[in-house]
């Protein structure tokens, strides 16, 4: 990172969110870092890899329940619930992106759908997901003798996780493993032909998202103390390819602006309009696909290059 | 004989019927996401939606209007078709040049948007519909008893499959509908207007999901989430299939109907999952799949 305005922006952006619960609902801003979170590790597959996966709730809700379970039935500490979490999602990111990864592009996206489908109906009849109700009641419990029932004391180290856990993913996106991906993404006959072994590339993302997208599961049964059923169904997957979608797909930052307006607009519409968010998330994704497949953040970028002169690639 | 490894024939018979009845739904539905596709390059996710909108359609036509079974049957699946044409012509055509994937994300817009629409205007409950006295009642076939419903479902459905088959592999009309299928410019340089035929496929692939649609409405409670679950194991069994064959399609949805009837008896906690765990070892074995040509 020598670009000194680039690092200036991350520090006023780093600034803003330990000064935010000052002002704004601290639950809130942790609900939009959870899904946040999420898009971004999503956004690694179908941004940068450029595989379409409909079945990410299946990582996110069983995270969410592995959590839960560990947290209240097993009373782990906060810490290694949400490592439990992570390590069963990319567990099973690794058994769905084995199978999913042996067809492409339409096949793919259907497959995880129906693997996810699977895990669903698997959550539905499991005795510990506790079926209709959900997985009630998980406690916060205590980090280094805080307790984190109070939602200040939460926030912080909640923040840090996903600090932490983002700048995994900008790392993984510079990297070289990075470039390849993005090679695959532009040309995968070409990445094979130069010698690479591009299904274990898919794999290592698929799973690398899987975990991640596992970890901002945790998180939210940490935050909200239950996890439900909700969690893996394929709405949740539809809502995170909205998310990444509108935000702006293969940018670092694009995820957290998409999540951020689907999750402040559920929000503001659950009690107005009720069945009608359906109708509305709808029609956002159908304005997208034909008028807007940049996202925020990628026509903000263009946006910018075009008013500084500078050549839109 | 009266049973089987312990099971009683009449019951295992009767799950297998009802698992064929399921399976015609499945067939129909995977036809038309494959003609869809061959012609459109989009996977259909709106295709459940229709579904659901001819048996909504169907009992709102009775609830409304008193038109009863048989003239939804016939009035329904071109009224489906006709809707389906309006979101051709006005938001598909516009995304045929991008990658395949937009076209998914577009159809799921879709989906959610009919189906919000479906639920905020007549709520989540179900509704009865109910069968038409000339298919009511049972026929005695000495074995067992075969309800005239179920048999009508499953000889509709493999009627108006074979019919595909035959217009689509044997007639003129099919020939030029495969041609713009392998190669649309060629097709269209030889003065075959092929938007037009892009137009129509997609209208009578979504008239047939709207067919099963009405055909289901009285073998279940109608309401807008009955789709909910559907397309998603219909995508299953397109990816068991491989959308390579129209026969192909057919087979297997069939095929899968009765493997989901058959675990309904014998191990009936696995009936909503068996698909998909068919599809996973399917996928483990031969990734392209049972009737699939990978490229």
């Amino acid at each position: 990172m020598k670009n000194t305005p680039v690092r200036i922006g991350y520090l006023l952006a780093l600034a803003a969110l330990l000064a935010a619960p000052a002002l704004i609902y601290p639950v809130l801003i942790m609900k939009v870092l959870c899904f946040a979170l999420f898009a971004c590790a999503y956004n690694l597959l179908l941004g940068y890899t450029g595989l379409l996966s409909f079945g990410h709730a299946a990582f996110f809700g069983a995270a969410a329940f592995v959590a839960g379970h560990a947290i209240k039935v097993w009373a782990l500490p906060p810490l290694l619930g949400l490592a439990a979490g992570t390590l069963a999602a990319a567990a099973l990111g690794w058994a769905v992106g084995a199978l999913a990864i042996r067809r492409q592009g339409i096949y793919f996206a259907m497959i995880t759908l129906a693997l996810a489908q699977l895990l669903y109906f698997i959550c539905l009849r499991a005795p510990f997901t506790g079926g209709e109700n959900g997985l009630q009641g998980v406690p916060r419990g205590t980090l280094f003798g805080l307790d984190l029932a109070d939602d200040h004391t939460l926030y912080y180290p909640f923040v840090a996780v996903f600090v932490c856990a983002f700048w995994l993913i900008r790392r993984t996106i510079h990297s070289p493993f990075g470039q390849t991906l993005r090679a695959i993404r532009e040309n995968e006959a070409r990445a094979l032909s130069l010698g690479y072994d591009v299904d274990r590339y898919k794999l290592l993302a698929f799973v690398l998202s899987a975990g991640l997208a596992g970890l901002a599961g945790a998180l939210k049964t940490l935050l909200f103390g239950f996890a439900t059923l909700t969690d893996v169904h394929w709405h949740t997957s539809g809502e995170v390819v909205l998310m990444t979608l509108l935000g702006g797909m293969g940018t670092v930052f694009g995820p957290v602006a998409g999540a951020s307006v689907i999750v402040l607009l559920q929000t503001e519409l659950a009690d107005k309009a009720g069945s009608l968010v359906t109708v509305v998330m709808g029609l956002i994704f159908i304005f997208c696909v034909l008028a807007f497949r940049r996202g925020i953040v990628g026509e903000a970028v263009a946006l910018y290059r075009r008013m500084t002169g500078v050549k839109t690639r | 004989m009266n049973e089987l490894f312990g099971i009683p024939l009449a019951a295992l018979l009767g799950q297998l019927v009802l698992g064929l009845v399921n399976g015609s739904f499945y067939a129909l539905l995977s036809l038309g996401l494959a003609i869809i596709f061959g012609m459109l390059h989009i996977i259909n996710f709106a295709h459940g939606a229709l579904y659901m909108m001819g048996a909504m359609l169907a009992w709102m036509a009775l609830h409304y209007f008193g038109l009863g079974y048989w003239q939804a049957l016939v009035l329904v699946p071109p009224l489906v078709g006709a809707f389906a044409v309006a979101v051709e012509r006005t938001l598909l055509r516009r995304i045929y040049r991008l990658d395949p994937l937009y076209g998914l994300l577009l159809t799921f817009g879709l989906a959610l948007v009919t189906g919000g629409a479906f639920r905020h205007a007549f709520g989540a409950g179900g509704q009865p519909y109910a069968i038409p006295p000339q298919l009511a009642g049972a026929i005695d076939l000495g074995f067992m008893f075969l309800p005239k419903y179920r048999a009508w479902v499953i000889a509709v459905s493999l009627a108006v499959c074979l019919a595909s088959w035959y217009v689509i592999e044997k007639t003129r009309l099919g020939a030029y509908l495969r041609a713009a299928t392998e190669n649309p410019k060629l097709t269209q340089a030889f003065g075959i207007n092929v938007p037009i035929m892009v137009m129509l496929t997609f209208g009578c692939g979504a008239a047939l999901a709207a067919l099963a649609g009405v055909l289901a409405a009285p073998t279940t409670q109608v309401s807008p989430l009955m789709s909910s679950n559907m397309i998603i194991t219909v995508f299953a069994v397109v990816v068991i299939g491989g959308m390579g064959s129209i026969l192909g399609a057919v087979l297997t949805g069939l095929g899968l109907g009765l493997i989901e009837g058959l675990t309904k008896v014998v191990y009936a906690e696995a009936s909503s999952t068996v698909v998909f765990v068919v599809m996973a070892i399917v996928l483990a074995l031969r990734p392209a799949g049972l009737f699939g040509k990978e490229k």
